[in-house]
């Protein structure tokens, strides 16, 4: 890791930010709908990973996708006018928040479905291995999934296969509401080196420490030599999402909120750059939020006698129900 | 079992290996996954392995939940998946990757992505003494999702639907009957055309009563009218896709005949036979109330095969069903 990369760690990381704030007030005032997960406090673990991807890499992500599918390049302006239910919106308004995908960038779907993620990324990553390709799969998931089958079934099976897939654990401690301690026996890294992974844990705080970890993670994983498993410790600044937060649902000590928001990877690596350089990129990353939300809020929105569209490949005829 | 079926056993199992063959051969996107299909467990996937080779006939472990979902990811990455699995019921444990994830995606990501996945059950309905978890035919669940599926009834058809489900860009279920996968058939002579999904086909013309036949039952309902013959002359449509259904065809039959009857392998509750039926009673001219035969609801089919014989359809209730229609 070389100090010229951290610019722009720094601005993916801000970028995200102030997105998912932006995005918070709107789902919280209405103006976006249904419910959004805010990443808030993890950007971290997503820039510190995608730093080490390029276009052609594959991600698969979760329902708190937005900090994964920005870190890995997509556009904020074709985001936000996916959250705000759009024909400009990657998924021309079909997806939301929870199914952002952006396939020109490899980005495989956020998912509604916790763990859902892992066995796709193994296929994918089987398609690119059997093609002779070198593009790795970065699967990102929660605590809360290590106890779906699935996710310890693609764990098996990349193994195996041998698999290029890196399996990024983002432990924030909770799902929804039920602690780590409650939900998990046996600990996530370990779980891992049952199926034979390549395993590690990293300050998921800290983004250098991510970038570098996951670094070393993936040059195994490019060689050839299987899957690996990473398990970063993070934190979610806010709730579980935009409903609870709108509730005032906490089930968290004050206090261990507060002591996580005094390892803002934000301001701890914005420390290291000096107040011009943060200044600057802060007031650059504003300005394409804003842009972003102009763009979201201008852009058209999809006619409901197309609400099928997309669904099957060819002209299907599907029988009327609702519409009469 | 190694190698092709046996050229004097020319029947269903056939038919369908064969079309692995030829769609493997023809698409090196094409791979196969599943329990045990290197050996042809099921008998479908013979002489795939040796064939094509580990790199395209994958013998998975048994992580049904993980490798449908594999397959879905290997369809966005570019390839054509064909997911065998081993037991009907197994459907229910991948409801989750068929109905909610593959089925999904193409709408969900407005349409950035297909999800070219063939999910093969080589044997549902009722194996005659396999019981409760091992004789199911869940494929109205699948075609209540909206998922594309087929139920071949016959051999040219089994041939001609999996290449075509196995060529078509979306997810496709393909059930074949258990008890029709050791039939012979002499409808099929070994390289038959492809079958275009969606396209009902008239197995027998006739002018006074409608019966449609799914799957094994196409056999059924052909020995039945053969039967009645002398007093009742019946047309048989074999819809051969259960989803998207053919409702052009089955308009035109019945409206020709005025009468319908349908022989369906599912359960009655929410099954295909109660589609049927009801559309026919909404939009078509009858001169009788239609009638379904079908498993009854719910039916768990259970292990002494007289009561296995008892819950599964056959040709004394269409004749019964036929009669009553004619009343
Ligand atoms: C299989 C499944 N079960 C339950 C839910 C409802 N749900 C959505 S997010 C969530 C918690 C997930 O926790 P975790 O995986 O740790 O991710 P985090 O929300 O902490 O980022 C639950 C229970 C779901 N979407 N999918």
């Amino acid at each position: 890791m070389t100090s010229e990369n951290r610019p722009a760690l720094y601005r993916s990381m801000k970028l995200i930010r102030e997105f998912e704030e932006r995005c918070l007030a709107m789902a919280i005032a209405g103006e976006i709908d249904g419910g959004i997960h805010p990443y808030i406090g993890q950007e971290a673990v997503a820039v510190g990973i995608c730093a080490n991807l390029s276009e052609r890499d594959f991600i698969t992500s979760t329902h708190r996708g937005h900090g994964h599918v920005l870190a890995k390049g997509a556009d904020p302006r074709r985001l936000l006018a996916e959250l705000l239910g759009t024909l400009e919106g990657f998924n021309k308004g079909r997806g939301g928040s929870m199914h952002a995908a952006d396939m020109k960038l490899g980005i495989l779907g956020a998912n509604g479905i916790v763990g859902a993620g892992g066995a796709i990324a193994s296929g994918a990553a089987w398609a690119a291995k059997a093609r002779g390709d070198s593009e790795v799969v970065v699967s990102f998931f929660g605590d809360g999934a290590m106890s779906q089958g699935v996710l310890l079934e693609a764990f098996n099976l990349a193994a195996i296969w041998s698999l290029p897939v890196l399996f990024v654990c983002e432990n924030n401690r909770y799902a929804t509401s039920l602690k780590l301690e409650s939900g998990l026996a046996g600990g996530a890294a370990r779980r891992a080196e049952g199926f034979g992974l390549v395993s590690r844990g990293v300050d998921g705080m800290d983004v250098e420490a991510v970038e570098s970890a996951a670094a070393e993670l993936l040059e195994g994983v490019r060689a050839g030599r299987g899957p690996a498993f990473l398990e970063c410790e993070t934190y979610r600044f806010f709730g579980h999402h935009s409903v609870l937060e709108l509730l005032g649902v906490e089930f968290r000590d004050p206090d261990e909120v507060a002591l996580w928001r005094t390892k803002d990877p934000i301001p701890l690596l914005g420390d290291q750059l000096g107040e011009d350089v943060v200044a600057g990129i802060d007031a650059a990353v504003k300005e394409t939020i804003d842009e972003a939300v102009a763009f979201a809020k201008n852009a058209p929105s999809p006619d409901p006698k197309d609400a099928l569209m997309y669904l099957y490949a060819g002209a299907t005829a599907v029988r009327p129900g609702v519409i009469l | 079992m190694s190698g092709l079926p046996s050229p004097e056993n020319f029947g269903y199992m056939h038919a369908m290996n064969r079309a692995l063959h030829a769609e493997m051969a023809a698409d090196e996107d094409v791979f196969l996954l599943g329990e045990d299909v290197g050996v042809g467990a099921s008998g479908v996937t013979s002489g795939l392995l040796p064939r094509f080779g580990p790199e395209r006939v994958l013998d998975t472990p048994l992580s049904e939940q993980a490798f449908t979902s594999f397959g879905t990811g290997a369809a966005m990455a570019g390839k054509k998946p064909v997911i065998e699995f081993q037991i009907s019921s197994l459907i229910y444990l991948v409801f989750e990757q068929i109905v909610n994830q593959a089925h999904k995606f193409s709408l969900m990501t407005g349409g950035q992505v297909r999800i070219p996945v063939t999910y093969l059950v080589a044997g549902s309905g009722s194996r005659f003494g396999w019981a409760g978890q091992h004789s199911d035919n869940p494929y109205s669940l699948l075609a209540h999702a909206g998922v594309k599926t087929v139920v071949p009834g016959l051999a040219a058809d089994a041939y001609g639907l999996l290449r075509a489900a196995i060529q078509d860009p979306d997810p496709v279920a393909v059930f074949a009957p258990s008890s029709l996968l050791g039939a012979t058939d002499v409808s099929y002579a070994g390289e038959e055309d492809i079958v275009p999904l969606g396209q009902a086909n008239v197995v027998r013309e006739g002018g006074d009563l409608t019966v449609v036949a799914v799957g094994q039952h196409v056999g059924t309902a052909i020995e039945v009218a053969e039967s009645l013959a002398d007093r009742v002359d019946i047309e048989i449509v074999d819809p051969r896709t259960v989803y998207p259904f053919d409702w052009e065809c089955l308009r035109k039959s019945v409206d020709k005949t005025g009468r319908l009857v349908v022989i369906d392998d599912s359960n009655r509750m929410c099954g295909l036979g109660a589609e049927i039926v009801a559309t026919a009673a909404e939009e078509f001219d009858l001169v009788a109330p239609p009638r379904r035969v079908c498993r009854p609801d719910g039916t768990v089919i259970p292990y002494a095969l007289a009561l296995d014989k008892a819950l599964v359809p056959g040709a004394g209730e269409l004749t019964a069903a036929i009669d009553a229609t004619l009343k």
